[in-house]
């Protein structure tokens, strides 16, 4: 409140200045946070002969031509789905196993504490190029390469420290009353985690969920080792991999990355705030 | 109340009779047994490969002891992959902290005044954070194209006429890739920097503000000090980000020209899934692990050395 005073006070009779100024400098921000992203919708919706040419910057006329091509005459749409179905899984079971161990790290008595963060820890120190040979190889002999189920078991490990440390956080905030409360009615843990202690975690159980979606949506380095057939790519491998003959179609190219950036940019536009918080929680307090 | 006083309460019948320990053991397993199959026993396993020549076309499996770590002492190709990683790293790293310092300032004057215009600068700073690191390398692309991408147009039409060929000119690729790094990253550095320039009081943010000293001194002598420790755990965030850099080289050069912007991660890759030497291949991830280890206990040391200072 009296930060805002202030701040009010120094900018009386500056209204119309400031409104200004802020425009402008929001004006930059975007420029430099949308420009690539805007110059590829641009190319997504010009005919192909003016893509070999500039100027004209701004086509001359619009076309959904790339759009269609890659929509309904090419895998992209399949590996969309198997992204869909990868992060979706990923998201759920991350969820359901991150918040099992986050609620036992948060609440009950066991010992060996440190001992479980270092694992968690040391999992996510090493780099993902480090662990991916010998996964291949077990994944191989298991017959599940080139399945989604490999690709969703790999990214639910990659995502659990984040998801066990944001939900260890989310379950401490809860006043330990409501856990005791349900016990003595005779709860078990199970019950009392699933029925008092989830949903008022609901916040940091979206915010590690919308993590996950986005992480595992977007990761490429195992989906390319571990996928090799368009039964089983995910939508990044596909835009890594983008069938061109002699030169790259770059309209289609174009419409293609569109295509697999709308989900995840507009979930995270949509709930900036909330992950924003999420993601510099740590960088904070920690 | 102490959690114990509730073992032996329980009257829900047999089976739920399990003490709370019991349970939190119950809850901790499943999370943990998966982080173990797929991430602590591949690890292991890493190590130990890296201790064998395993070359599967020649049906070569023996144990070597360190003789890979040695030959990587030797191995030319792994010490320019090495210079390139962390020339990338720190000119990345070095751009992005303080073009995201600034963009954070940028972002923090927007919504000091009770305006919509902070949150939405806020919701635009995230998407290069959340648009997929290959489609970031495409986008990229498509701007670096030497005849008709964007890039070498404004740069014709300031004066600048010989059109550069970002990505097949060994002194610019590398560039060209750190460029596109820093778009991609600064953002959200700018955003862990601004939940920093948020948590600090207020009254001293206010000093550092409207008292009589200048806004570059309110900053240098409060503002920065203070954000310290913010500053150092992006840093170590970032550093450890770029040191693993894959997708985003691989995709946009794929190591070339000629092996010029080929980073560890790239040659490691390489040397596992195209040359499928596994032992070699996994010595050269275990030394990666090593240093981007050291880099971070290296600024460790002095966030702690700084914390003990301040207090």
């Amino acid at each position: 409140m009296n930060r805002e005073l202030a701040c009010r006070d120094h900018w009386a009779g500056w209204n119309v200045a400031a409104a200004g100024r802020n425009v402008c400098l929001l004006v930059v921000v975007a420029m430099f946070c949308l420009g690539p992203l805007g110059w590829q919708i641009l190319a997504s919706v010009k005919p192909d002969e003016e893509l070999v040419r500039l100027p004209p910057l701004v086509p001359t006329r619009l076309t959904a031509a790339h759009y269609e091509r890659v929509l309904f005459h090419s895998s992209l749409v399949q590996a969309l789905i198997n992204s869909a179905v990868v992060a979706t899984g990923t998201t759920v079971l991350a969820l359901m196993l991150g918040s099992c161990c986050a609620f036992a790290l948060a609440r009950l008595p066991i010992r060996g504490r440190p001992m479980i963060l270092g694992a968690i820890l040391m999992a996510s120190m090493f780099p993902p190029i480090a662990i991916i040979s010998p996964l291949y190889l077990t994944m191989r002999e298991m017959g599940l390469r080139d399945s989604l189920i490999a690709l969703g078991l790999a990214h639910t490990v990659h995502a659990l420290p984040l998801t066990i440390w944001l939900l260890t956080v989310a379950f401490r905030q809860l006043p330990r009353e409501l856990y005791h409360a349900a016990r003595v009615d005779g709860c078990t843990p199970l019950k009392a985690l699933l029925t008092v202690v989830l949903p008022p975690a609901r916040p940091g159980l979206a915010v590690a969920g919308l993590l996950t979606f986005i992480h595992s949506w977007n990761e490429f380095m195992f989906a390319l080792t571990l996928t090799a057939s368009d039964t089983a790519r995910t939508a990044p491998v596909a835009i890594a991999l983008f069938p061109g003959l002699h030169d790259i179609p770059w309209g289609d190219l174009a419409a293609a990355s569109i295509i697999v950036t709308l989900p995840v940019a507009g979930l995270a536009a949509f709930f900036s705030r909330h992950l924003i918080g999420g993601l510099t929680a740590g960088s904070v307090k920690g | 109340m102490k959690v114990a006083d509730f073992n032996g309460q329980k009257s829900d019948g047999p089976g739920w009779n399990l003490s709370e320990r019991i349970w939190g053991y119950a809850f901790v397993a499943p999370a943990m047994t998966l982080v173990s199959l797929m991430a602590l026993a591949p690890i292991g396993a890493a190590l130990w490969l890296s201790l064998r020549h395993r070359l599967p076309i020649f049906g070569v499996d023996e144990f070597v002891g360190l003789a890979n770590y040695l030959d990587l002492l030797g191995d030319e190709r792994f010490w320019a992959t090495l210079r390139t990683t962390l020339y990338f790293t720190g000119l990345s790293v070095g751009l992005e902290l303080p073009i995201g310092l600034g963009l954070a300032l940028l972002l923090d004057a927007l919504t000091d005044e009770r305006t919509r215009f902070g949150r939405l600068a806020q919701t635009v700073a995230i998407v290069p954070w959340a648009v997929p690191t290959v489609v970031s390398a495409q986008m990229w692309l498509w701007l670096y194209q030497p005849d008709y991408g964007l890039l070498n147009y404004v740069l014709a039409r300031i004066g600048i006429t010989v059109p550069i060929d970002w990505l097949a000119d060994p002194r610019w690729a590398i560039h060209a890739a750190v460029i596109m790094e820093v778009w991609k990253t600064t953002p959200f550095a700018a955003l862990m920097l601004l939940a920093g320039l948020k948590a600090l009081p207020w009254e001293l943010r206010a000093a550092a503000r409207v008292d009589g000293a200048g806004w570059w001194d309110g900053f240098r002598s409060i503002t920065l000090p203070l954000l310290t420790p913010v500053i150092l755990i992006t840093l170590v965030f970032r550093t450890m980000d770029a040191v693993r850099v894959f997708d985003a080289v691989y995709v946009l050069t794929g190591g070339g020209p000629g092996n010029t912007t080929e980073t560890l991660s790239i040659y490691a890759y390489k040397t596992l899934f195209q040359s499928l030497q596994l032992g070699y291949g996994s010595a050269l991830a275990t030394a990666m692990f090593l240093i981007s280890a050291i880099l971070s206990s290296f600024y460790v040391l002095l966030l702690r050395r700084r914390m003990r200072d301040t207090t």
